[in-house]
């Protein structure tokens, strides 16, 4: 076990009557890190949710948050977690402030010390103006923020939030991510969705999901990088076919290219390096050395979209493609 | 312990602040101030050897008690199972007997609460009657041991139903019909030939209406004060059963 692990999951299996829900999920989380957990509806994320907030029991394999295992020190994980339910559910007949106390003295605040996180959340989750009213009366985009501000009220080691942008306006969206984002420095969150900008946004690193198994995990980044190992460099070049065409079969980094004639007297290359290279430099040099005119250059990219709905595609579906 | 009376407080809070709780209340009040008008006609017929508190206790005590019992208990659990703020309670450090304990503490004490205006009945009585000797302090008091017993009864009842389901509906009617069914027990042992078996023996033990007649006549058994807190803890210990088998269903 290494220190500054905050989330650890071995071999994790969860089985409802009839179906496994998880299965053999092994993933890491380190402190500080702001990890998206994306896959469709079923894949298993609101499960391995419940599981490390201690809800529901695994069926086999462990999980340890902060060092402490979820089943039988639950009590040691659930003081270090802030948890956020799908569809954030709150009493919607207490007032805003009244519940953040309540849920503060719940989870083993002191007087004081409620008052003042209380004091400070309401602050920092945009709260101060609805502080007196009822929560059942709020709108959705403050709803959301009561459930963050509960989630965060016991200044929690690790934040997991479950959709917590679900069903909000583009605005009131912008400002739950950057809530989220700024979490990130005195907290460990995660979080599940599968909006995908929002995981392309604040996340660090970004674990797919499907049918109970992580399929890939890595950075956003790494993703798209090893994803675009067939990616394609785009360029309109007005030249003669034959010089292109000759050029291109002497090149060794190209694998494949496709030439189309394009508006005016332009043609359309598509080009595809060996290894996934970016031919873009190597195609200005010819072009400069040529002379010939040169009007898009462009490397198609595989947005992690892509990327997303490759590896979380049914295993029967990508046989008939 | 804070988690225990920040619950209960809640749990109360959430019967006052709601137009439920006074609902009940308002009922309540109703149906003893009818109660007192068959009361008052009572009193005016021939001495009888009866307490004032024992007339209380004849049909409308039970009606109000089986009735207001599943409507007190029914929200406890099923409406957070059903709203989902079961899940943000149980990943609060709290444990699942403080939980079971908060909640079935508020009803019991909310339950007390709408039997309060039958103090009020009776003292008006002893006032407008002018006769001090139709009030006595002590039978008033095992009464109200009487209604407080019956209640942890009925309450852990009511817990226990609405423990097992997420909807109102079937947990009002779960625990009308266990509250019932107990309630009916008490009139079954007529049904049996006079001679004793065990049965007609424990049946007889069972009988609630005979256990409250006693308490509104001044009579504490400690025959009965065991068999309320026994079937209690018991009902409350199934409830915690029902709440902890979400970690092993």
């Amino acid at each position: 076990m290494t220190d500054d692990a905050m989330i650890e999951v071995s071999n994790l299996t969860k089985r409802f009557a009839g179906y496994e829900a998880v299965s053999g999920l092994s993933f890491t989380v380190g402190r500080g890190e702001i990890v998206g957990l994306l896959g469709p509806n079923g894949a298993g994320k609101t499960t391995t949710m419940r599981i490390l907030s201690c809800f529901l029991p695994a069926t086999s394999g462990s999980a340890r948050v902060a060092g402490f295992d979820v089943c039988t020190q639950a009590d040691e994980v659930r003081r270090r977690i802030g948890y956020m339910p799908e569809n954030n559910p709150l009493y919607l007949e207490m007032r805003v402030r009244e519940y953040l106390r309540f849920r503060a003295r719940l989870k083993g605040l002191g007087f004081t010390q409620t008052r003042q996180r209380v004091e400070r959340v309401i602050e920092q989750c945009g709260l101060t103006e609805v502080g007196k009213r009822i929560i059942g009366h709020l709108s959705k985009g403050y709803k959301q923020r009561v459930g963050l501000a509960d989630a965060l009220v016991h200044e929690p080691e690790l934040v997991i939030l479950d959709e917590p942008t679900i069903g909000l306006d583009p605005s009131q969206i912008r400002s739950v991510r950057q809530l989220i984002k700024d979490l990130g420095h005195h907290h460990t969150v995660l979080i599940s969705t599968h909006i995908l900008p929002e995981v392309e946004m604040t996340c660090s690193r970004v674990l797919i999901m499907r049918e109970g198994k992580i399929l890939a995990a890595d950075t956003p980044e790494n993703l798209q990088r090893t994803m675009s190992k067939d990616a394609q460099t785009i360029a309109e070049i007005l030249a003669p076919r034959e010089d292109l065409v000759s050029c291109w079969e002497q090149m060794p980094e190209i694998e494949h290219y496709d030439l189309s004639a394009a508006e005016g007297s332009y043609y359309r290359v598509a080009l595809t390096g060996v290894d996934g290279q970016d031919l873009r430099p190597v195609i200005f040099d010819l072009a400069k050395e040529h002379g010939w005119q040169l009007r898009e250059l462009s490397r198609t990219r595989h947005s992690l979209e892509d990327i997303y709905i490759r590896l979380t595609r049914p295993e029967s579906e990508e046989e008939t493609f | 312990m804070q988690a225990y009376f920040t619950l209960t407080r809640r749990e109360l809070s959430s019967f006052f602040v709601s137009f439920m709780g006074y609902a009940v209340i308002a009922a309540t009040v109703f149906l003893l101030g009818l109660c007192m008008i068959s009361l008052i006609e009572k009193l005016q017929g021939d001495p009888a050897s009866i307490t004032v508190t024992e007339c209380f206790f004849g049909f409308y005590f039970w009606l109000i008690l089986l009735f207001s019992a599943p409507v007190i208990t029914m929200r406890l659990f099923s409406l957070e199972k059903y709203s989902g703020t079961f899940e943000t309670l149980m990943t609060t450090p709290v444990s699942d007997w403080q939980v079971v304990m908060a909640k079935f503490t508020a009803a019991l004490f909310f339950f007390v609460v709408t039997w309060l205006p039958l103090a009020g009945c009776i003292l008006i009585l002893g006032y407008a009657t002018n006769n001090p000797a139709l009030i006595d302090y002590n039978v008033l008091g095992s009464t109200y041991l009487g209604i407080f017993l019956l209640g942890c009864l009925y309450m852990s009842l009511g817990c226990f139903a609405s423990a097992m389901t997420s909807s109102q509906i079937i947990a009002a009617m779960t625990s009308f019909a266990l509250g019932l069914g107990l309630f009916i027990l008490s009139f079954i042992v007529d049904q049996f030939p006079i001679q004793k078996t065990w049965i007609t023996e424990t049946l007889s033990y069972m009988s609630m209406y005979n256990h409250m007649t006693d308490f509104s006549r001044g009579v504490i058994d400690t025959r009965y004060i065991v068999f309320y807190l026994s079937l209690t803890g018991f009902f409350l210990f199934l409830t915690y059963r029902v709440v902890e088998s979400r970690r092993w269903k």
